[in-house]
């Protein structure tokens, strides 16, 4: 049915997005990359300036002059901090992926129950995964988890204990609640959907069969929901090896490093100590991170495009 | 295939699932509590909360703090233009897709969405200076650009995949009919596709709204929307629960009602198509 017409009207129609995209994706990866070789320091110019023609503006960025290798990922990867990074990004999306999923099949199983009112408790359900970050943030931070004025704080000494001074005793799983609490609205939506789709006569033949729930949960339900939980876990994964408000509002990553993550050191390096090259070099190795993990998720977008 | 559940079990289920969907809930509950109580009130124990007078002055005083509307305002330009912007370059773009499929198509497809994936802080530095030597730090347009820029990718897909379920069948049909292609657009498939196109808006508001990595990075006061805004909270400053909730709920409140009616487009648009 294409004419040779309709094809060319195609092209034109699909360019003015490719471009913009192709623009918008090409040339801040390369300037990263650029600038991670570099020694680039905002506040210490070092005089070999160059300018990027842009809209006849001109991007003032340093000439190659000012390249010194492959130093700042020595530095980068040496810095103290940096181990930390890696340790807490990996506990906070590994914390949060476990309660969120297991949260999640748990949720969307209790909900595919017989039940009055199924729609209302739903959206109480989800309601969380519509407040802005930096809202349940700050929320949970100060009338919840606060010691002397927060909701737990009171509860706490109503019933004779000491209240847990959340943030500085115990802050990276402070930080891990908020975000499930924010994403398990998410894995049960998700994880919700795709149970709506099993077959229910297979579960009464497993039934008549006699198939107890436990072996009925094992040998049918997770298996039918094996690739909903897949695409829950790796969209998540993308999602939280990239979390900043929440951080920046409760913690400012610390105490110490203790809630600074990979994102927040980055963050931490250009736009606050103004060490460009060191923020570039670590945005590097962010988006090797990310692609390890977007491979699988790409490839499980693509096979269901097929079908 | 409806099987015969005692009253009592469904009760019970009810119960159940109904306490644990108030315990998700609860926070948002809170602080529109909150919101209604004098700052000196706000700080008390939950039964004296419970108990203390109810009173409107936060909503008043969120507005004298700073100016609240200009940031509303902010969020509402922000979110309805960069979707706005982005419908008006997915919509031919997906259009072609689905109706001219050619051999790289999916291809392009699959690139576009991992734009997406790339973590937004391996790209913040070359952001923030090309920002800064345009002059469009703390902008509005600047925003409105990067927004739609960062939805785009999903915008596409979604437009894709609805568009992808309209029958090339109809269109055929129309065209034996003797329609053209003015007439073929406008009452063959725009009404088929507008169903698919407003889904799409509703769920790129609401994520436009609540993004907080650019828009706490690239705005400070004039341009700054809610999640700016509510960010400068973090600092305190005396006697500020109430207040803070007064805000939190009228930055809330708007997506919340809206995120209700999207929840089956969030899986379609979050999964992209991975999960039916």
């Amino acid at each position: 049915m294409a004419t040779k017409r309709s094809r060319s009207a195609a092209r034109l129609m699909i360019s003015p997005a490719v471009i913009l995209l192709l623009a918008w994706m090409i040339i801040p990866l390369a300037l990263t990359l650029y600038f991670s070789f570099l020694r680039f320091n905002l506040m210490m110019p070092s005089g070999n300036e160059m300018v990027i023609g842009l809209f006849g503006k001109g991007l003032h960025v340093p000439s190659p002059r000012d390249l010194t290798g492959w130093s700042n990922y020595y530095w980068f990867v040496t810095d103290p901090t940096f181990q930390a990074a890696i340790i807490n990004t990996l506990l906070l999306v590994g914390g949060v992926l476990a309660i969120t999923v297991v949260g999640g099949i748990a949720f969307s199983l209790l909900l595919d129950l017989p039940m009055w009112g199924r729609g209302v408790i739903r959206i109480m359900v989800i309601a969380p995964f519509f407040v802005m970050p930096t809202v349940s943030g700050l929320v949970w931070k100060n009338m919840f988890m606060n010691p002397v004025n927060g909701f737990f704080g009171h509860i706490a000494k109503a019933l004779g204990f000491q209240p847990i001074d959340f943030f500085s005793e115990i802050p990276l799983l402070s930080i891990i609640f908020i975000l499930a609490w924010e994403w398990l609205p998410f894995a049960t939506l998700i994880l919700f959907t795709a149970m709506q789709s099993l077959d229910q006569e297979q579960l009464e033949a497993a039934e008549m069969d006699g198939a107890k729930w436990p072996s009925r949960f094992i040998f049918i339900m997770l298996p039918h929901l094996a690739r909903a939980i897949t695409v829950v876990i790796l969209i998540e994964t993308i999602f939280l090896l990239s979390v900043f408000a929440e951080i920046l509002v409760t913690t400012n990553g610390g105490p110490g490093v203790s809630t600074t993550n990979l994102t927040y050191m980055i963050y931490v390096s250009s736009l606050l100590q103004f060490d460009v090259s060191m923020g570039s070099a670590g945005g590097v190795i962010a988006i090797i991170l990310a692609n390890i993990v977007a491979i699988f998720l790409m490839r499980m977008i693509g096979k269901n495009l097929d079908a | 295939m409806a099987r015969a559940v005692s009253k009592k079990r469904k009760a019970a289920y009810t119960a159940l699932a109904g306490m644990l969907g108030l315990c998700m809930f609860f926070p948002v509950i809170w602080i529109l509590v909150l919101s209604f109580k004098s700052e000196t009130d706000a700080v008390r124990t939950p039964y004296q909360i419970l108990t203390s007078g109810w009173t409107l002055e936060s909503y008043a005083a969120v507005q004298e703090r700073s100016d609240y509307f200009l940031h509303f305002t902010n969020s509402v330009i922000i979110a309805l233009g960069s979707t706005l912007i982005a419908l008006l370059i997915a919509v031919p773009a997906a259009w072609a897709m689905a109706f001219v499929p050619k051999k790289h198509t999916k291809d392009v497809l699959m690139w576009m969405l991992s734009t997406k994936m790339l973590p937004p802080v391996g790209v913040l530095v070359p952001f923030y200076l090309i920002f800064r030597d345009l002059g469009i730090l703390d902008s509005r347009s600047g925003l409105v650009f990067m927004l739609m820029m960062v939805n785009l990718p999903i915008v596409i897909w979604m437009l894709y995949t609805y568009f992808r379920e309209i029958p090339a069948e109809i269109l055929e049909a129309a065209r034996m009919d003797g329609a053209r292609l003015r007439q073929e657009v406008l009452y063959v498939l725009a009404p088929m596709a507008v169903p698919g196109m407003a889904s799409t808006v509703l769920l790129n508001i609401i994520l436009a709204w609540n993004e907080a990595f650019w828009t706490l990075n690239l705005s400070t006061v004039n341009a700054a929307p809610l999640t700016a805004f509510i960010a400068s909270y973090s600092s305190p400053e005396g006697l500020f629960y109430a207040k803070l909730s007064a805000a939190s709920i009228m930055a809330i409140a708007p997506i919340l009602v809206m995120g209700w009616f999207s929840q089956k487009q969030l899986v379609r648009g979050l999964t992209f198509g991975a999960v039916k």
